[in-house]
């Protein structure tokens, strides 16, 4: 669209015209492969239009083709910044549709885990948050701490980032005692650590300038829009599929669900941060209410039995067998079944048709929605802003095209 | 609410809509007339009594053995009073579409952009009904039950062909 320049001092020859900016898909600031095409009237977006799909492998269709146990890898290559989340939501959706009652210790060490690398998931999303912005301090500082978390995990069950830990009725190593006395020795320099993130930026004025008043979306837009997370909780609605329908142990635990007021990238950034500390509230109850006994469901229709009964027992060996090749049997129906994975609302939608492998599986992932919404969250802005917002929502492009 | 209690309210409102109503580990699932979708919808999340004011999830489910072979599935969610429910249309092959429900939930805009996407089914007066995660060109519909599982034998790739091209003449830009 071209105008006439009003300004009397400006060259009257000179016209105006709308930019059209092409962002992405390879550039460190949109967080993975994501394309944004922004029209721009000056450095005010007037239009932005999100290109996804670049990182599609078709998890849906694989996981039709393969039975329940082997979809548990597939998840972690969803959102492999918080891989961990993802397995114990597909673990947990796959348990409701077969009503498997799960051991009460491995429900607490999936907790434990799920906080942990919630905690891991909100270092990166601050660590690349910040440095988009400009404050590459805190990225080394989040990444330390993100490190030792990943390192804990490691030695947990011997992956760092593609974790595949939770099983179909429980978990497949036992956390020992003193991997969690270093959990907790963690736990006890946590919050202090995060004192440090809020030193360094929660006064910074840039940072202030750059965050506060912008992105702003109301809680009415944000629930119509389907955000959810802390990116929904950043405008005031206080949706925790944690406290709303729980899982796992959380109703037994003693945690708030911190929320923001104005629904921009501030507050945002603030309920990450006062949810560090809920988290590692949770991690610490876990370790110290964490009760004895099995973890995994004693099923064999469901659970591998252990190596050296099968070397010894016919029948265990006949239920590996069966297990591995045709899968766990389901009841034939369909669910629902949604869990707090960092970014926000992970549901599992399974339709079984009583075989091993799921008829149909859908994956709604938060980081799908939160980018169709930038179309909303974008208009009026500065373009730098749109790299603010972007960081803000927090997205992951493996689990927004699956 | 109960989802039974959201059932019975939704069959006295809408009496010769609703085709089935399905329970499955206390979740509802309940199959309404497809020209029907609009209001209902509309209904669900205005009622006082259910307020259904978030679209959780919106997909396709495709039962190639069935007269009336795709299936739409919306999962509803309410904030305020914290129940669930599903809503399901039935669409048979030969008129796959259904009225978009964008109107009511904006989340369902990519919802539906996607299921056109992998399924091939038309949302009347959706406002930007594109291919959402594969490229515009892409033939045929990947989540289909008849599309098989490494893609379509005879498929041509004329960017990887045009890409390749490029690639071979790299020496005559490159600097020796």
């Amino acid at each position: 669209m071209d105008c006439e320049v009003s300004d009397a001092n400006a060259n009257p020859q000179s016209v105006t015209k709308d930019l059209t900016l092409n962002l992405g898909p390879q550039h460190p600031a949109t967080h993975g492969v994501l394309r944004l095409e922004v029209d721009l009237d000056g450095f005010t977006v007037i239009k932005c239009t999100p290109h996804i799909g670049y990182l599609h492998r078709g998890v849906e269709k694989i996981a039709e083709n393969r039975n329940y146990l082997q979809i548990i890898p597939l998840t972690d290559r969803l959102d492999y910044v918080a891989s961990m989340s993802n397995n114990v939501a597909y673990c947990t959706a796959i348990e409701r549709l077969c009503a498997i009652e799960v051991p009460e210790r491995a429900l607490y060490i999936r907790t434990m885990v799920a906080e942990m690398s919630r905690i891991a998931s909100h270092l990166l999303m601050l660590a690349t948050h910040a440095l988009d912005i400009g404050a590459m301090t805190v990225f080394l500082y989040c990444f330390r701490e993100r490190e030792k978390i990943l390192d804990l995990f490691e030695r947990l069950c011997g992956a760092r980032l593609t974790v595949s830990y939770p099983r179909i009725g429980g978990v497949i190593r036992d956390a020992e005692d003193e991997w969690l006395e270093d959990v907790w020795a963690f736990t006890d320099e946590f919050p202090g650590r995060v004192e440090q993130y809020e030193t360094l930026i929660d006064q910074n004025r840039i940072w202030l300038q750059r965050t506060k008043g912008v992105g702003v979306i109301s809680a009415e837009e944000a629930v119509n829009w389907g955000l959810s997370g802390p990116t929904l909780r950043g405008s005031g609605v206080a949706y925790d599929v944690r406290k709303s329908a729980p899982y796992g142990v959380y109703d037994r635990l003693e945690w708030s669900v911190p929320t923001g007021t104005n629904g921009d990238v501030y507050d945002r950034y603030r309920v990450r941060m006062d949810e560090f500390r809920q988290s590692n509230s949770i991690v610490r109850q876990c370790i110290e209410a964490l009760p004895e006994g099995p973890i995994l469901v004693d099923d064999p229709k469901y659970a591998l039995p252990p190596k050296e009964s099968m070397f010894e027992h016919m029948e265990t060996l006949i239920h590996q067998f069966a297990l591995i090749t045709d899968g766990p049997p389901t009841p034939e129906g369909e669910l629902y079944v949604a869990t707090e994975t960092p970014r926000g609302e992970f549901g599992v939608y399974v339709v079984s048709d009583g075989s091993g492998k799921p008829y149909r599986m859908k994956i709604r992932t938060p980081s799908f929605v939160h980018i169709s919404a930038l179309t909303k969250l974008c208009i009026g802005g500065r373009l730098a802003d749109v790299i603010a917002i972007i960081g803000s929502i927090d997205i992951v492009m493996g689990e927004c095209d699956r | 609410m109960e989802p039974m209690e959201i059932t019975h309210a939704l069959e006295s409102e809408f009496t010769s809509d609703v085709v089935e109503v399905k329970t499955f580990r206390d979740q509802v699932t309940v199959t309404v007339n497809r020209e029907k979708i609009g209001p209902i919808c509309r209904w669900l999340r205005d009622d006082p009594r259910i307020e259904m004011d978030y679209l959780s999830d919106l997909c396709a489910v495709d039962y190639p053995k069935r007269e009336l072979r795709f299936e739409v599935v919306y999962n509803l969610y309410s904030l305020a009073h914290r129940h669930r429910i599903r809503i399901k249309v039935r669409l048979p092959e030969n008129d796959l579409a259904v009225d978009s429900v964008v109107s009511v939930w904006k989340a369902a805009d990519w919802f539906e952009r996607e299921v056109f996407d992998l399924f091939g089914i038309d949302f009347r007066n959706h406002p930007d009904l594109r291919r959402l995660l594969l490229p515009d060109n892409w033939r045929g519909y990947p989540l289909r039950k008849d599309y098989p599982l490494k893609g379509l034998e005879d498929w041509e790739y004329p960017e990887y062909e045009e890409a390749m091209e490029l690639h071979r003449r790299d020496d005559e830009w490159t600097v020796k």
